[in-house]
């Protein structure tokens, strides 16, 4: 027996140090920031400065890079929502000797390396004319965020009772009125953490984004420049600015998704 | 299928449905890999020999691989590191994924998942280049390491390929956690019970009952982590060093800066076909199929 609560101590430290290893990269990127040394770092501390936030603000490459995140986040919702919705009804609908192989061919984009999207979104659409920038970006981003859609909407589909479905028919809807008034509202929660995690899964995309964005910049591929050419502790102003809205957002949802998963039902 | 769907949804619904599916399935993620293919079997011509009497299928684009030797050291150091790097993953998240599934209690658990999950959703590049400040040549590691007087002088960590391996586990160890704690939460607490009463130590009761049975969480963690570490451009081009390229930079020099994109056609298919060889191997030792990994 003691051998066992030994273990179950080593575990509970081995807890500890795992979160300390998860944490400690990120508060020493969030404490750099404040340093007033011209190279982002926390030893030596050549005293507290805020002036790196200035900095970034007078910074317009990163404003600019900042919107096309923006607007190729919110094409791709555009893009992909739809497509996951109506992929996870396709797949809680149609039952067909080929569905294994649709189903293989609809999770393949999860499991392909991104830089793998975004070269054959790249060389599929030079014969249309349409070389590597925002629109793109949108296209080879969403082709694997609609699978992320699909997922999550086909978790709350499943527990979907479809009495209800047949109660409405019955009582005269029709089918288009049952989906927009009993499918979609029961939907409508999915849909929206789908479209939090999409739009987070399109901001903060690289690897495929480096292939097909062009001569455009989005705020990844310029953090990612900047690392490299041109490094000052005003990144890491941007990074904690971006850690901390993160953080709130990542909250705000778990919040809303417990209180949910304790409301039974509808 | 047609018709099942119009028998749910009416006619105009199960056309869009079907129009949204096929656009997405055939013109986003069929037909662009098959470019790519096509590509990769062309030669590099210039615009006015295209459809010419050279412009015909050859393994040109292949065989430069197997002949550069450079290419070809790192393209197999591409596959090994990732090995390594899913292999201690898989070793720094099992125990966590244990405790979180097992040990804690449900409040415990909340709050411990809730922890992870926030630095899963920080930006890649921005976790990667924390690492880049730790790592750094006059870094707090560096600082630390020679102030406990372990070191006498500061280490490149930076200029090699270990950086760039601790920078992936850290990056990608959430795919692994997930995956394994789902699969060990649903383990019925009776049969870790049966088999201590029936004199099973600690390591047996894992070895014996709960890998078992978390087999699909830990296949699919595998391949998440192997999938994400080969086709990783981020780490290795924060974290490395010329030294230290990653096949995923070759590729990316072949495109935008050799400017031969059928050559990089060719290479980028090879990394597919080795992540989806590793995935293969994987789902055969582990006798799990494509619906586990989906979960």
């Amino acid at each position: 027996m003691s051998s066992q609560r030994l273990m179950s101590w080593a575990l509970r430290g081995y807890v500890v140090v795992f979160f300390a290893y998860l944490f400690l990269p990120l508060l020493v990127m969030a404490a750099a920031t404040f340093n007033d040394s011209r190279f982002p770092t926390v030893t030596p501390w050549d005293g507290t400065t805020l002036r790196w936030f200035g900095e970034l603000a007078a910074d317009g490459g990163m404003w600019q890079a900042l919107a096309n995140s923006l607007i190729v986040a919110a094409g791709v919702l555009v893009v992909a929502v739809p497509i996951g919705i109506a992929t996870a009804l396709f797949l809680n609908t149609v039952s067909s000797r080929a569905k294994p192989f649709l189903y293989a061919l609809i999770l393949s984009p999860l499991l392909t390396p991104g830089v793998i999207i975004g070269i054959s979104t790249l060389i599929f659409w030079r014969q249309w004319g349409v070389s590597g920038g925002i629109l793109l970006t949108v296209l080879g981003q969403a082709t694997f965020i609609a699978a992320y859609v699909m997922l999550m909407v086909t978790a709350r589909l499943q527990r979907f009772d479809r009495t209800m479905e047949r109660a409405a028919l019955d009582l005269g809807a029709s089918q288009w009125q049952m989906f927009r008034r009993i499918l979609l509202p029961y939907l409508r929660p999915a849909i929206l953490s789908a479209a939090v995690i999409a739009f987070l899964q399109s901001f903060e995309n690289y690897n495929t984004t480096l292939f097909v964005v062009g001569y455009d910049t989005t705020l990844t591929v310029y953090i990612a420049s900047k690392v490299r050419t041109g490094l000052t502790p005003a990144v890491n102003a941007l990074g904690l600015i971006l850690i901390l809205v993160t953080v709130l957002l990542a909250i705000a949802y778990e919040v809303k998704r417990r209180r949910e998963a304790r409301v039974p039902g509808v | 299928m047609f018709r099942q769907l119009k028998a749910r949804f009416g006619g105009p619904l199960a056309a869009a449905i079907l129009a949204l599916l096929g656009i997405w399935l055939i013109v986003m993620v069929t037909l662009p890999q098959l470019q790519m293919i096509d590509y990769s079997l062309r030669p590099n011509l210039l615009p006015a020999q295209l459809g010419g009497p050279e412009d015909r299928w050859t393994l040109t684009n292949y065989v430069t691989l197997f002949n550069n030797e450079i290419h070809r050291a790192i393209f197999f150091k591409t596959l090994w590191s990732s090995v390594l790097v899913t292999l201690l993953t898989l070793a720094v998240s099992y125990p966590l994924a244990y405790y979180l599934a097992k040990l804690a209690s449900p409040r415990q658990a909340a709050l411990c998942l809730l922890l992870l999950i926030i630095p899963f959703w920080i930006n890649e590049i921005l976790r990667t280049y924390s690492w880049f400040i730790i790592l750094a040549f006059r870094g707090p590691l560096n600082e630390v390491l020679m102030m406990l007087g372990l070191i006498e002088r500061p280490i490149r960590f930076l200029s090699g390929d270990a950086g760039v391996m601790v920078g992936m586990v850290y990056a990608y160890i959430l795919f692994m956690v997930f995956p394994i704690y789902n699969a060990i939460e649903s383990l019925d607490d009776n049969q870790v019970r049966a088999a201590r009463d029936l004199g099973a130590g600690t390591l047996r009761t894992h070895r014996r009952i709960i890998i078992p049975h978390a087999k699909p969480g830990i296949a699919t963690g595998c391949i998440m982590t192997f999938m994400l570490a080969a086709g990783s451009y981020a780490v290795p081009a924060l974290l490395g060093s010329p030294g230290s390229r990653w096949f995923t930079q070759i590729i990316y020099n072949w495109f935008f800066e050799g400017g031969n994109w059928n050559q990089g056609a060719a290479y980028a298919f090879l990394l597919l076909i080795l992540c989806i060889g590793f995935m293969s191997l994987v789902m055969k030792v582990f006798k799990v199929g494509l619906g586990d990994i989906a979960k």
